[in-house]
């Protein structure tokens, strides 16, 4: 997942679509670090521009929630979930097998790759389940995420 | 020659299972075969061990093959696919698999049935029939018949549904919301999930009716951003709806305005309480409100706000359709109606089971589920979400009933079930609860931010054999502390799976006593 380095003309244009409402700041955070991979300190400056709100608050807003990134992801993004019916399905077992071929911590990235814990994609019923590059898959086995893993870097 | 029609999921437990190449693949060597099919993407029906579930239509019935993979697919066709022929993946007749007719299918009835965008099937197959009733028998009509239905939010907080609607209703104000709470965050659960992506249109007829019951003009629906599939399928829905004329002003003629906002959240668990969801909905960091006042009566941007679950919104429409006493002829006791039960963790056939209330938790976990996917003994049972206590083998008789569950010290919540065999550590799942805690919490409260953080601790002493019996006592000494002055369930529940497992699963603390006797 390649991103574009940050513009500000580009999100300005992309704040504009949500008719710089601050009420839709996740939304606008969401549409950044689709665009651009992480918020940035410009970003946030710009966003308080924008929406009229303090840099506080924007800063609190991006803290705040697990998904807003604050500096450079991976270039392929891995999560395992964690939560408790993935456990009774292994993940646990899963997730050591992860950190010790990917030779990544959770949380942890280089620059072709980023490995988190998630607490629940929804899929239960196919447990245990990760997500790659925004993708879920189910009933992964530790061939299987090879696999996975694998064919997302071929991927590009 | 007619072409056969091939239904595949566009679900993502299928998809995550390999349906999307499935698809392909039917298509590839249809074409090679020069066999004229059409391929209809629908939504699931929620037997999720199945997937992927590939149905072939002839004569009007529904012939499935079970767990398909697109190496199989040329076989298939070999084996006399497009008549229903026999293969060691064919089921039979959709309405014959024993999971799916078993159950009490009201809320999820068109779930698997249709291709979840198309607005034609919809209106086949009573689409929009009880908005159009809504209109003719008035909002009062509607909110005693929600009421009389005994419908209560299948969240977790189990609330009147009714109640919440009148006082609403009854509040005086310029703008009301309806606010669709869709953060399903609980381990175990899907059902809000496969309901968006199999039936999206029933939430936005959900939503018309509670607005109209209400006299809200706007909707937003809070949808969790781990269901990227649910969010594309929705925003296209409601794109449809709109060009559509069901949403926006004048609806179908009726002078009723309403519109719906999609709102994707962030990845905070604690979002789904409905304050926090409402905090999130305006933009700021998700953080749970004091209450009182009611969102009912300040909600969202201080105006009264209907906040109901996708699934408790979903089973209104056929409470208007065929009548209140219908779905409360369903259940027992004060627990009336259906409930999609989610099959999940260590069992052999996972997925969705909407039965009436009253089946107990060993009807589901042995009979739908047919025990553990180990084939090890069940050990544990977690019920209701991370927040939901751990039950033993002893207990599965307990009838699924709000007040039964209460009674010994667990919940229904939103109907998740995650069993577990015989291999899990349960101080460790102990652990794991506190440690969610720690990581959730919003930070408002002290009991729930600090207490998750001492908690673990607490717990990594008597796991090491540290002072046991005084970190014991002090263990029930804070979940004691977070049940009484937590804000929230974050909080307030977290004591929940903990005390479970120091009530019935003490052993599993005591693993060095144990090995030194």
């Amino acid at each position: 997942m390649m991103k574009q380095a940050y513009d500000a003309k580009l999100a300005s244009h992309l704040i504009a679509g949500f008719d710089a409402r601050p009420e839709q700041l996740l939304q606008i955070l969401h549409a950044l670090q689709e665009h651009f991979g992480w918020i940035s300190d410009a970003a946030i400056r710009q966003l308080a521009d924008e929406l009229n709100l303090s840099r506080a608050e924007v800063h609190g807003v991006v803290s705040y929630y697990h998904d807003f990134r604050t500096s450079a992801p991976g270039r392929h993004v891995v999560k395992i979930c964690q939560a408790e019916s993935c456990q009774a399905m292994g993940s646990r077992a899963l997730t050591s097998h992860a950190e010790a071929t990917l030779g990544l911590a959770m949380h942890a990235s280089t620059d072709d790759l980023t490995l988190e814990p998630v607490y629940c994609l929804g899929n239960c019923a196919c447990s245990p389940a990760v997500m790659v590059d925004g993708k879920t898959f189910g009933r992964v086995t530790a061939e299987r995420f090879d696999a996975i893993v694998a064919a997302a870097r071929e991927a590009n | 020659m007619a072409k056969t029609r091939i239904y595949v999921p566009r679900e993502t437990a299928a998809i995550s299972v390999g349906a999307d190449e499935v698809a392909l693949e039917l298509a590839r060597e249809a074409k090679q075969r020069g066999a004229a099919i059409e391929l209809v993407r629908n939504g699931s029906w929620g037997a999720s061990w199945l997937e992927p579930l590939v149905e072939v239509e002839i004569d009007g019935a529904r012939i499935a093959y079970g767990n398909v993979t697109a190496e199989a697919v040329p076989d298939l066709f070999t084996a006399g696919l497009l008549t229903g022929g026999d293969h060691p993946a064919r089921l039979g007749p959709i309405t014959d698999i024993d999971y799916l007719s078993k159950q009490d299918r009201w809320t999820f009835f068109r779930c698997g049935l249709i291709d979840p965008l198309s607005l034609t099937a919809f209106r086949e197959r009573k689409g929009f029939a009880a908005l159009e009733r809504t209109f003719e028998i008035g909002s009062a009509a509607v909110i005693d018949a929600v009421t009389e239905s005994g419908l209560r939010g299948r969240g977790g907080a189990a609330f009147p549904t009714g109640i919440k609607w009148r006082t609403v209703a009854d509040t005086e104000a310029d703008q009301k919301y309806v606010a669709v709470n869709a953060d399903e965050g609980d381990s175990g659960t899907f059902s809000d999930r496969l309901l968006i992506e199999g039936d999206p249109f029933c939430l936005v007829e959900s939503m018309l009716i509670a607005g109209f019951a209400v006299g809200a003009t706007k909707g937003y629906i809070y949808l969790r951003s781990e269901y990227p599939l649910a969010r594309s399928i929705l925003a296209r829905a409601l794109d449809t709806a709109r060009d559509a004329g069901w949403l926006g002003p004048n609806i179908q003629g009726s002078g009723f305005d309403f519109d719906i906002e999609l709102h994707i959240g962030a990845g905070s668990y604690v979002c789904g309480e409905e304050t926090a969801m409402l905090e999130s909905l305006e933009g700021k960091p998700g953080i749970v409100r004091y209450r009182p006042p009611l969102p009912a009566i300040e909600g969202l941007f201080g105006k009264p706000t209907v906040v109901n679950n996708v699934v408790t919104l979903a089973s209104v429409p056929n409470v208007i359709a065929l009548g209140a006493e219908r779905y409360a002829a369903y259940g027992v006791n004060r627990s009336l109606g259906t409930l999609a039960f989610q099959l999940a963790g260590n069992v052999r056939r996972g997925g969705l089971v909407e039965k009436a209330f009253g089946i107990t938790l060993r009807e589901l976990i042995e009979d739908f589920g047919q025990g553990t996917a180990s084939g090890r003994p069940v050990r544990a049972v977690q019920v209701g979400g991370p927040l939901g206590a751990y039950l033993t083998e002893s207990q599965l008789d307990t009838p699924l009933d709000y007040e039964a569950f209460m009674e010994i010290g667990a919940m229904i919540g939103h109907g998740g079930v995650v069993v577990f065999d015989d291999t899990v550590n349960m101080a460790q799942q102990a652990r794991f609860a506190m440690e969610f805690c720690a990581l959730e919490s919003c930070g408002k409260c002290t009991p729930c931010r600090i207490g998750s953080t001492r908690g673990v601790e607490v717990i990594d002493r008597i796991i090491a054999g540290e002072n046991r019996d005084e970190n014991y006592d002090l263990l029930v000494e804070l979940c004691d502390t977070m049940e009484d002055a937590s804000l929230c369930a974050m909080g307030g529940m977290t004591p929940y799976p903990v005390r479970s497992v120091l009530k019935y699963f003490a052993e599993d603390f005591a693993p060095a006593r144990e090995a030194g006797k």
